[in-house]
């Protein structure tokens, strides 16, 4: 049991924060000040809620290449009715994201589903397509801070104990995802459908509308990030987030998120968004370019996936060959 | 990935049928029709479209995607996939401005370019054969790490200093209006075709596709073939980067900036089965030849870029999605 607890996934990549920010805080012990470290985590906070959904998908032996630009397009759509209509209320406004971003999400999971086509090229193909909507809607015009409404943009930032909305979403979120991922029968159906599809089929589980479901979480969280994207940067325009999916998958993938599906929790995903953020808050502050963020990422899901087999190897010997084995 | 081992059936027709018949019904032949179409509504909606120099630029916009195509094709045949190809471009894109800047002669450069382009395959093919580690992670990683270390070396400049011969290869043209890249086109495609059709090595790669486990049971090394391809396709980057950094005479950490997308469409939109196993290269070529028009004609009609993209993720879903549905529609008992 202790040796369990001693070599479990989430807490080595805790182990791994914890010992990250002690580093660089007998450098620069200002990191480790209250207030940086409560920027760090809001920063790091839309990258929580898009890891969390992507975890779900990912549960499902998918992928979701769409979601920054879900996150993009349902941004730019509130910015929109923002302008135009600057007396609806934010509630409405986040509501009307999420039903944008679940509607993005359920595209992807009804063409997985009904016509059987790989995650990888719908959701590459989507990306392109709700990238280039927002083309279309805006004209390539940007929605700038003035443009918008001030409650549009002060939501986010009020602080509620300290801490501000946009940290609470994701404190939330995790809580929700995580009652819904251990404590509920589509929980239960996300890890069955990676496992082992053949077996789940056997156990009454729909494959394909399992996999629409975590699609359309992931849109549903897509979508709220929008919102809160488009409000807390205060702008909007064609590319922002760009290339954010691929932070989102390496989230999921430090996290112990196994890509093969069925493996990974609530806990890793957040673990391993809070890894990703320390390190991108850490970058300026030790003085290392901008520009090396890209690689750092890059090279934190090749080392994460390597990890994560070697990891997975250790689990016990095959007594059956899986059909699949060596694809 | 989703599919289901006994969600599909096999059905074997119990007579053929002629064989016209089946040549006319298959992919590439639609695929060739929907090109003379697609080239005769550009005839009519541009005067300018017939024009021989207009359509020998025309042929720039997928040469060079299309050699990378070709070795996606294999890939993708054999049950992997590579993200990391446009990052692979400008990687090498960035050693050669380097290189450049210490002023070396051109087979220098291309020397060193085509080194990265294979330093890179090699290091996606050791991930992916050697570690065993899934094909689409391992590329989305090395596809951010390849073009991250491009930033790293360029920041916001830009390479610049290239020697004047290195131009020969993206601009310029061995007979009357037949470019390098368009010779050089050519060749590959031969020669993809013939390794594909041809060879042990194509027959070990579309069986690997078909079934792995079956394949190293008979004595295919599986391992060592999709090293090789992935290392193919490395070099094929590498070929399409000298052009591309040829053509444009600079380099950007942002060049060939969502490649990928494309040269995946054009595989796919070629009848290259995505989940492996099927394919050909006569498809990857006419596809390369629809979407160099299609792009030529809309830039004609001044169509924005990114509406272009739009049309190419559409036509991604759509040329997988349409089979599918017409399968649904034509196999469902009476």
């Amino acid at each position: 049991m202790i040796k369990r607890i001693l070599t479990s996934r989430e807490l080595l990549l805790a182990a791994a924060i914890a010992g990250l920010i002690a580093l660089i805080a007998t450098k620069f012990p200002g990191f480790i000040a209250p207030e940086n470290l409560i920027n760090a985590f809001n920063d790091t906070s839309p990258l929580i809620i898009l890891a969390l959904g992507q975890m779900i998908v990912i549960l499902t032996r998918c992928i979701d290449l769409s979601v920054a630009a879900n996150l993009a397009l349902t941004g730019m759509i509130v910015a929109m009715i923002n302008t135009q209509l600057p007396w609806v209320p934010v509630p409405v406004l986040i509501a009307i994201a999420v039903a944008f971003g679940t509607v993005m999400g359920m595209i992807n999971g009804l063409l997985t589903w009904k016509l059987d086509i790989p995650p990888i090229v719908v959701t590459l193909g989507t990306m392109t397509i709700y990238r280039g909507i927002i083309f279309l809607l805006s004209e390539g015009q940007w929605i700038n801070a003035h443009e918008m409404s001030d409650s549009f943009k002060a939501f986010p930032r009020q602080t509620i104990f300290n801490l501000p909305v946009l940290s609470w979403f994701a404190i939330i979120i995790t809580l929700l995802l995580f009652i819904l991922v251990t404590r509920t029968p589509l929980g239960r159906a996300f890890y069955a459908v990676g496992g082992n599809p053949n077996a789940a089929v056997y156990a009454g589980i729909d494959v394909g509308k399992t996999q629409f479901m975590a699609f359309t979480v992931c849109g549903a969280l897509a979508g709220l990030t929008g919102y809160l994207w488009v409000s807390r940067y205060a702008v909007a325009y064609v590319d922002i987030a760009g290339g954010f999916e691929l932070d989102v998958v390496a989230a999921c993938v430090i996290g112990g998120i196994s890509i093969a599906g069925g493996i990974g929790s609530v806990i890793g995903a957040f673990l391993g968004a809070i890894f990703l953020g320390v390190i991108k808050n850490a970058l300026p502050v030790i003085g290392i370019s901008p520009f090396a963020q890209l690689a750092i990422s890059g090279a934190a899901i090749v080392l994460a996936v390597m990890f994560n087999a070697r990891a997975g190897r250790k689990q016990g010997r095959l007594i059956l060959k899986r059909e699949d084995s060596g694809t | 990935m989703s599919t289901i081992a006994d969600k599909t059936t096999h059905q074997i027709p119990d007579h053929l049928r002629p064989r016209w018949h089946r040549t006319l019904m298959t992919w590439e032949c639609m695929l060739f029709l929907v090109a003379v179409g697609i080239f005769i509504i550009n005839s009519f909606a541009s005067p300018y479209f017939l024009d021989p120099w207009n359509l020998s630029d025309a042929t720039f916009n997928f040469t060079e995607k299309a050699m990378i195509a070709f070795a996606m094709a294999l890939l993708i045949v054999s049950g992997e996939i590579d993200l990391s190809v446009a990052a692979i471009i400008a990687l090498v894109s960035t050693a050669m401005g380097f290189v450049a800047q210490l002023g070396v002669g051109v087979p220098v450069l291309i020397f060193v370019g085509i080194c990265v382009g294979l330093l890179c395959g090699a290091f996606n093919g050791f991930l992916v054969s050697i570690m065993g580690l899934p094909s689409i992670v391992v590329t989305i990683g090395t596809m951010s790490l390849f073009r991250g270390i491009s930033y790293i070396v360029l920041g916001d400049q830009a390479f610049t200093a290239y020697p004047a011969e290195l131009s020969f290869f993206g601009q310029g043209y061995v007979w009357w209006v037949i470019s390098f890249e368009l010779v050089l086109f050519a060749v590959t495609a031969l020669i993809f075709g013939v390794l594909l059709h041809k060879t042990a090595f194509g027959r070990a790669v579309t069986m690997i596709g078909n079934n792995p486990v079956g394949a190293l049971y008979s004595g295919v090394n599986v391992n060592r073939v999709k090293f090789t391809l992935f290392m193919l396709t490395g070099l094929m980057s590498a070929i399409a980067a000298i052009c591309l950094t040829s053509r444009l005479g600079s380099t950007r950490p942002s060049i060939a900036f969502g490649w990928e997308l494309e040269i995946i469409t054009i595989v796919v939109l070629g009848g290259v089965n995505i989940l492996g196993g099927s394919g050909t290269i006569v498809g990857v070529v006419i596809a390369a030849f629809i979407l160099g028009m299609v792009t030529f004609g809309f830039g004609l009609l001044n169509v924005p870029g990114i509406v272009m993209s739009i049309f190419l993720g559409l036509l991604l879903i759509g040329v997988i999605a349409l089979p599918r549905i017409w399968q649904r529609f034509t196999s469902r008992p009476a």
